[in-house]
C-alpha cells in the first residue's frame, strides 16, 4: 500500500534555494507533520509532492513509481489547504458528491459514498446547508471529506486549520487525526504550530531555510532533539553559552559566566564551547534560601491556568523562564521582585555544540 | 476616573447586533484583552474605540469626557488593524517614524525612536527595508511597531501578532505586554486565543454574540469563570452532566451517568433534582495505577494519550462511560501509562466549578458561532 519515497528533492527559484535535497520516507498509514518557520519550504515541498509544482531535482516515488510519470487526476492525492475552497453556490452534499461526479461514479455510488462522508463528519443534518451557513470549523471539515470522497488515499494538508479561531483548530486537530486512523490514511500535514505537531504526528519533520533538520517521533524531536534549533523551535526553552569545565565520569560541568552548572551528559570533551538548552518545566523556583545555586529576582508573572509563568533575572544578569504547575505544592505563588533561588535540573539538560554561525543566527525563526 | 468607559453600547451592521448594550470600563494604564470566537464583535468594539465607527446607542467616554463626536484623529488613540496598512514607498524605518514626524517631532528624535522601537520587535535589521521585501509576520511586527512609537496614548492592536508563526508569537506576547508597560500605554488588544489573552492581559474582557460573557483577572476567569463557555474557551475543562443528588451543610453529592455518585462543593448552585454541569480543570484530575486519597475516586480505562511537549494529556473512560482528561506534566519519554490499562483517576470537591445545565443544552451552550 502507498509508501512515499522523496528522493534528493530540490527546488529553486532563481538564486532562492526553497527546498534543498530533501530525502525522507513516509509508512503506510503514517501521520506526519511538517513544521518549520515561515519561508522553510515547507509548503514548496508539500506542492511538490502533490504535483503541483515540478521539482528542479529528485525523484518522488509512490509506491516505487515515480510520481511524474503519472497524470495528476490518476494520482489519487487528496489536498486540503488553508484557504477553504468550497464551491459557495453548492450545498454540502453536492460539494461532497463534486468529486465523484467528476471522475464519472454512478448515481448509486455517489448516493452512497456522499452518505458515508456525511456520516463520517457528522453532518448529515447540515446536508442541505450552502458553505456560507456553516462555521469555518464545519467548513473545513467538509472539505476534508470531500477529499476523501474521491477515493484518495495519500492526503496532503497545507495549514488545514491555519484558518480556524485556536479553541477550534485544538478540537479539531483530533478528529482529523482520528479520521486518518479509523480510515488507514497516510497523511501529510505542514502546520506552523509545533504544539498541534506534537500533538498528532506519529512522526515531526523539521525544516529550517530549505533543508530537513531533522525528523522523529514528536517525544524525540521534543525530549531529545539532535539540533539545537528543533529543541527551540519545538518549545521554549533556556539556553545558555558555556564551556565544558570538567568530566567526571558521567557527569559533566559546564562554566557559565561564573558559575558551573553539573549536567548529565556524555560525550564532551574540556573546553568545548557549548550550549546548555534547559526547559521552563524543569526549572524550580525556591524561596531565597541561601543555598548554592542560582539566585535572582523575579521581573514577571504570568498565569497560564495549569501552568505560572515566571521570568526571573539572576544576580549575573541572565534571565531565566521557569514554569511550575498551579496544582504544584512547590509553586509559592511568587511575586515581582521577589527574590528566590533556582534550581536547575542536571537531568534534563541538554548540550549543544555551539554554533559555527552563532547561537543567534542557529535559531533564527526568520 | 476609567481612561475608557462604554455605558450601552450598541452596533449593529443592518438587521445584525454586533454589540449589544456592553457597559465596561479600561482603567487608565491598564492591559485589557478581548477574548472571543469569530464574529463576536472584538474588531468593532476596537474601531468604536477608534473613532471608525459610530456606536447606534450608548455612549463612550475617555478620561470621563464623551467623545461620540469627537473624529478619529482627534482621539490620541492609535489603531493598529489587523491588515497593517504600511506605506509601501517608505523603508521600515521611515514607516515607523511616520507618527512622530507627523507630530512634529525634529527629525533626529523621531528617528532615534524609531529605532529603538524596531530593535524592540527584533527587526532594527531590516530598517532599511521596503515593506514588500518582508515576510508577513516582519510586516505586522512594524505595524505594531509603528503603533509602539507613534506617541499616542491608547493602544488598539487587532491581532497584533495572528501574523506570527506560532514559535515567534510565544516569544513575542511577553515582550509585547513589556513594551506597552514601558511605554505606559492603555491598550486594548484583541485576539481569539487565550494562551495570548492570559499572557499579555491584567484584565480579560471575555465577548461571545456581541455581549460579554465575563470581565477580570485572568486567575479569576480561570479559575471561577462566569458560565460554561467560558469555563471551556479558557483552557477547557472536563465537563459532566450530572444531577444534583443530595445537599448538606458542606458539601452536595452529584449523580452521573449510571448512577455513578461525586462529592462536589455545595455552594452557590446546588438544589435537589437540579441538572448541573460540572466543570474540572484537566490538571486537577490525578491519575494513578495505585489507591489514591481524593475526595472523589474513581476507575477507568486509558483511551487516548496526546503527547503535548511539556505535558501529556489522558482520556479516560470511567465505567459509566463519561471520558474525563487528565493532565501531567514532567513525564519522560514513555508515558506513565499506557492505552487500555485500567487506572484510578481522582479529583477534589473544591476543583469542581457547578454549573446549572444550559436551558439550550451543552452543544448549543459551546458552540463558537
Amino acid at each position: 500500500m502507498p509508501k512515499l519515497d522523496i528522493m534528493g528533492v530540490s527546488k529553486f527559484y532563481g538564486n532562492i534555494t526553497a527546498v534543498d535535497s530533501a530525502s525522507f520516507r513516509i509508512e503506510d498509514k503514517e501521520y506526519v507533520c511538517i513544521i518549520g518557520p515561515s519561508g522553510c519550504g515547507k509548503s514548496t515541498l508539500i506542492k511538490c509532492i502533490a504535483g503541483i509544482i515540478s521539482p528542479d531535482r529528485g525523484e518522488i516515488l509512490i509506491d516505487g513509481e515515480p510520481v511524474k510519470q503519472v497524470p495528476i487526476e490518476d494520482r489519487k492525492i487528496g489536498y486540503v489547504f488553508q484557504d477553504i475552497a468550497l464551491f459557495p453556490h453548492m450545498t454540502v452534499r453536492d460539494n461532497l458528491a463534486y468529486g465523484l461526479a467528476v471522475r464519472s461514479a454512478g448515481a448509486d455510488q455517489i448516493g452512497r459514498v456522499t452518505n458515508e462522508m456525511l456520516d463520517l463528519i457528522n453532518m448529515r443534518e447540515r446536508s442541505k446547508s450552502f458553505p456560507i451557513e456553516l462555521s469555518g470549523g464545519a467548513q473545513q471539515k467538509v472539505a476534508v471529506a470531500r477529499a476523501i470522497a474521491t477515493g484518495s488515499y495519500l492526503f496532503l494538508l497545507d495549514e488545514p486549520l491555519g484558518a480556524l479561531d485556536a479553541l477550534v483548530r485544538a478540537e479539531l486537530r483530533y478528529e482529523l487525526k482520528q479520521l486518518a486512523k479509523d480510515l488507514g490514511l497516510t497523511i501529510i500535514h505542514v502546520t506552523h504550530d509545533q504544539e498541534e505537531a506534537l500533538s498528532i504526528a506519529d512522526r515531526v519533520i523539521i525544516m529550517k531555510r530549505g533543508r530537513i533538520v531533522e525528523i522523529g517521533t514528536p517525544a524525540e524531536v521534543y525530549l531529545s532533539p539532535k539540533t539545537l534549533f528543533t529543541e527551540n523551535f519545538v518549545g521554549e526553552t533556556n539556553l545558555l553559552e558555556g564551556k565544558v569545565l570538567r568530566i567526571e565520569g558521567d557527569l559533566c560541568t559546564v562554566g557559565i559566566g561564573s558559575r558551573a552548572i553539573r549536567t548529565l551528559v556524555s560525550g564532551r570533551q574540556p573546553d568545548e564551547r557549548v550550549v546548555v538548552s534547559v526547559r521552563p518545566e524543569f526549572v524550580a523556583i525556591t524561596s531565597a534560601s541561601g543555598a548554592d545555586g542560582w539566585r535572582g529576582r523575579i521581573k514577571q508573572v504570568t498565569f497560564l491556568g495549569s501552568l505560572n509563568h515566571y521570568l526571573v533575572e539572576t544576580d549575573e544578569g541572565i534571565e531565566l523562564v521557569a514554569h511550575t504547575t498551579t496544582t504544584s505544592e512547590l509553586d509559592k505563588g511568587f511575586h515581582v521582585e521577589d527574590k528566590v533561588d533556582l534550581v536547575l535540573d542536571g537531568k534534563h539538560m541538554l548540550l549543544f555544540d555551539y554554533p559555527t554561525e552563532g547561537l543567534e543566527k542557529e535559531i533564527a525563526l526568520e | 476616573m476609567p481612561a475608557i468607559s462604554f455605558t450601552n453600547i450598541t452596533k449593529k451592521f443592518g438587521k445584525v447586533l454586533a454589540l449589544d448594550r456592553l457597559s465596561f470600563d479600561v482603567q487608565n494604564g491598564e492591559y485589557l484583552c478581548v477574548l472571543g470566537p469569530t464574529g463576536s464583535g472584538k474588531t468593532t468594539l476596537l474601531r468604536l474605540i477608534a473613532g471608525l465607527l459610530r456606536p447606534d446607542e450608548g455612549a463612550i467616554y475617555f478620561d470621563g469626557k464623551p467623545v461620540n463626536r469627537l473624529e478619529a484623529h482627534d482621539r490620541n488613540a492609535v489603531y493598529v488593524p489587523q491588515q497593517y496598512a504600511l506605506f509601501p514607498h517608505l523603508t521600515v524605518l521611515q514607516n515607523v517614524a511616520f507618527g512622530p514626524l507627523a507630530r512634529q517631532k525634529p527629525e533626529k528624535e523621531a528617528l532615534d525612536a524609531a529605532w529603538k522601537t524596531l530593535e524592540m520587535v527584533r527587526l532594527s535589521w531590516r530598517a532599511k527595508a521596503y515593506p514588500s521585501e518582508l515576510s508577513g509576520g516582519m510586516q505586522q511586527r512594524v505595524a505594531l511597531a509603528r503603533g509602539l512609537a507613534s506617541g499616542a496614548d491608547l493602544l488598539l492592536l487587532d491581532e497584533p501578532l495572528g501574523a506570527l508563526d506560532a514559535r515567534l508569537r510565544l516569544d513575542l506576547r511577553h515582550k509585547l505586554r513589556e513594551l506597552v508597560k514601558q511605554s505606559g500605554f492603555t491598550a486594548i488588544h484583541v485576539t481569539h486565543d487565550r494562551d495570548e489573552a492570559m499572557s499579555v492581559a491584567d484584565r480579560i474582557l471575555v465577548l461571545r454574540g456581541g455581549r460579554i460573557q465575563d470581565h477580570g483577572v485572568p486567575p479569576r476567569v480561570y479559575m471561577r469563570p462566569s458560565g460554561i463557555f467560558v469555563a471551556n474557551l479558557i483552557g477547557g475543562a472536563n465537563l459532566l452532566e450530572g444531577i444534583v443528588d443530595t445537599v448538606t451543610e458542606e458539601i452536595s453529592t452529584t449523580r452521573m451517568r449510571g448512577g455513578l455518585m461525586i462529592r462536589t462543593p455545595r455552594a452557590p448552585l446546588p438544589t435537589t433534582e437540579q441538572p448541573v454541569i460540572l466543570a474540572i480543570r484537566k490538571e486537577t484530575v490525578e491519575i494513578s495505577s495505585r489507591d489514591i486519597q481524593r475526595d472523589n475516586v474513581l476507575k477507568g480505562e486509558v483511551r487516548e494519550i496526546h503527547f503535548l511537549g511539556s505535558f501529556r494529556e489522558y482520556l479516560i473512560r470511567l465505567t459509566n462511560g463519561d471520558v474525563i482528561a487528565s493532565r501531567r506534566f514532567l513525564e519522560g519519554m514513555e508515558s506513565e501509562f499506557k492505552v487500555g490499562e485500567n487506572v484510578t483517576v481522582g479529583f477534589d470537591s473544591r476543583d469542581i466549578i457547578i454549573f446549572a445545565y444550559p436551558r439550550q443544552g451543552l452543544r448549543k451552550e459551546l458552540e463558537i458561532s
